[in-house]
């Protein structure tokens, strides 16, 4: 797995062999290509940047040029094993209304998000009075793409909201470690936060 | 390209149609780039539009100012490298460039087929290109590809020959004409039917063609090829004489630039092709006998697809194409789709566009061939 960005790798793991994947946001589609060469899933990728979609036609992966926020109408209920979003939940424009079709178009969805709550962040705004700048959220606030961050427990609230069972979770840090601070307070220590989770 | 020449093929077996008539023998003119390798799996079928032909690379000779119509896109290097492939493009039957259609002579009659000529569908023309193949020694097409009516014949071949194709390229395409569509189609035959010289479409025999009719009628195509952005970005309300004259005449430039096109056309195009070829498009619908369900259909398909459509398309918009998509996911069939910003409306299939160029090139490097 070598070849393969490290946040990714974890989510590997989480894939049934065989299983059919959309992968949302799936950029040059490398998690696509790996699963297809190692765990024989097929699918497709959704991406809307050009160079993204070219990147996936190189590596022979399905690409299907859309706007996320533009809905999932396409796919029918359930005609997925996964649905994942690695890292897009927060460049949402709409992203309680991508997680609600995801779990209507996927049997499992897959979600994984920086985790906003963590206490460098609320450091850098407690004692610095400015948006939280990062390895994990370089951009400006006034030039990010992180338009809908949230924290471990915000994602679980809404989950609850929303009935959403929440089968899987890894609280990591970026380098996909565990310790035992982020297992004690996952909200506080945790940098990236992966989920599974089904609707009911 | 360079210079090519296109080739002759007469079909002297009968070809069954759909509309249950059938043709005795018939001519099938095609041009071919590229080589066959000895496997034969590097073999691309070429499917022309409405009133493109066989000529759809290269010059015919140095003095042609123009190439084929998709020279942009075949060629050493280019997105059909015939580096690699071996390009098959045929003419269609119906048509009026060399194939057999309503202006050929009929052998029964020793007279032009005119009004005689049967109606073909677009499955008929895949069942002729299917004869083509085996005349050329190609059993499986690495990829049929075409933009418009010919990616519905790309479409077609994936569903018709299941084993027979490995990639099908769906450029600007529609799963089967909407109301409006046809309508458009509707109002052209209208044009030329009720033009005097029409003759209930026997004008050959009175050494006429019903040409203001087929001009409208190309008019009216034209004005649906292009975009409303490019055709005020091209024309605007510019006035081919700095003033108004407040009479009937030529005033506005795009209408000047809508006669010359239809001028030009009646000069090359026979009006009961026109007919005819606006009948495929409307019948075509190849979900019609899953009751509509054309992801049923593709559950027996094998090709993988590529889909591509233009934004400012109004003819057959990314919508359309969309459902295509959503047909094949819906089977689980393996197909990619784009979505390219341009401004060339419906003709965006044949223009330079850096992105769909680079993304069609892509996609056909990847298809395996031996070499």
């Amino acid at each position: 797995m070598s070849e393969l960005r490290i946040e990714l790798q974890r989510i590997c793991e989480w894939i049934e062999p065989g299983s059919r994947v959309l992968d949302l946001g799936c950029g040059d589609g490398s998690l696509l290509e790996w699963l297809q060469k190692n765990r024989n899933i097929s699918g497709y990728g959704v991406d809307i940047n050009p160079e993204n979609v070219l990147s996936c036609l190189k590596k022979k992966v399905n690409i299907i040029q859309a706007d996320l926020d533009a809905g999932l109408t396409d796919f029918e209920d359930g005609s997925f094993d996964y649905v994942i979003m690695t890292q897009a939940l927060q460049a949402l424009q709409f992203p309680h209304q991508t997680l609600a079709e995801m779990v209507r178009v996927g049997r499992k969805s897959i979600v994984t998000f920086p985790n906003f709550g963590l206490w460098k962040h609320r450091v850098y705004l407690a004692m610095k009075g400015r948006m939280p700048v990062s390895k994990a959220l370089p951009a400006q606030w006034y030039d990010t793409q992180n338009i809908h961050l949230c924290t471990v427990k915000d994602f679980e609230q809404f989950c609850k909201q929303k009935a959403l069972h929440i089968a899987k979770r890894d609280i990591v840090d970026y380098e996909h470690r565990s310790d035992a601070l982020m297992k004690l307070w996952p909200n506080l220590f945790g940098e990236v936060a992966l989920y599974q989770i089904n609707g009911k | 390209m360079g210079v090519v020449s296109p080739k002759t093929h007469h079909f002297s077996e009968p070809l069954s149609l759909v509309c249950g008539k059938t043709i005795e023998q018939y001519d099938i003119v095609y041009e071919t780039y590229g080589t066959l390798n000895a496997n034969a799996d590097n073999a691309v079928l070429v499917c022309h539009a409405l009133s493109a032909d066989h000529h759809a690379a290269g010059y015919h000779s140095n003095q042609d100012k123009k190439p084929g119509w998709w020279d942009l896109f075949i060629g050493p290097g280019k997105p059909i490298d015939t580096n690699r492939f071996f390009v098959v493009s045929p003419c269609n039957l119906g048509h009026c460039s060399g194939s057999t259609g309503p202006k050929s002579i009929n052998p029964a009659s020793n007279k032009a087929y005119g009004p005689e000529f049967p109606i073909v569908t677009v499955v008929d023309w895949v069942n002729y290109q299917a004869r083509l193949a085996g005349v050329l020694g190609i059993d499986q097409w690495a990829a049929v590809a075409g933009g418009s009516l010919g990616g519905m014949q790309a479409m077609q071949w994936a569903i018709q020959f299941p084993d027979n194709v490995r990639h099908a390229i769906v450029i600007a395409a529609a799963p089967k004409l909407s109301a409006q569509n046809i309508a458009f189609n509707a109002v052209a035959r209208q044009a030329i039917m009720s033009d005097p010289d029409f003759h209930q479409g026997r004008y050959y025999d009175h050494d006429t063609v019903p040409a203001s009719g087929l001009k409208v009628a190309r008019m009216l195509g034209h004005i649906t090829y292009l975009s409303d952005d490019a055709m005020g970005d091209k024309f605007g309300r510019d006035l081919k004489n700095q003033q108004l004259n407040y009479d009937y005449g030529v005033e506005f430039e795009v209408e000047s630039y809508l006669r010359y096109q239809g001028e030009s056309f009646v000069n090359r195009f026979d009006a009961n092709t026109y007919l005819l070829m606006t009948k495929a498009l409307d019948y075509f619908d190849p979900a019609e006998k899953e009751g509509g369900d054309l992801s049923e259909v593709f559950r027996k398909v094998s090709a993988k697809f590529f889909l591509a459509s233009f934004t400012t398309d109004w003819r057959f918009s990314p919508k359309r194409s969309k459902e295509i998509v959503k047909a094949l996911t819906d089977a689980g069939r393996d197909v990619s789709y784009l979505e390219f910003e341009s401004n060339h409306g419906h003709d965006a299939f044949l223009v330079q566009h850096a992105d769909y160029i680079s993304a069609f090139s892509t996609y056909m490097q990847n298809i395996e061939v031996t070499s």
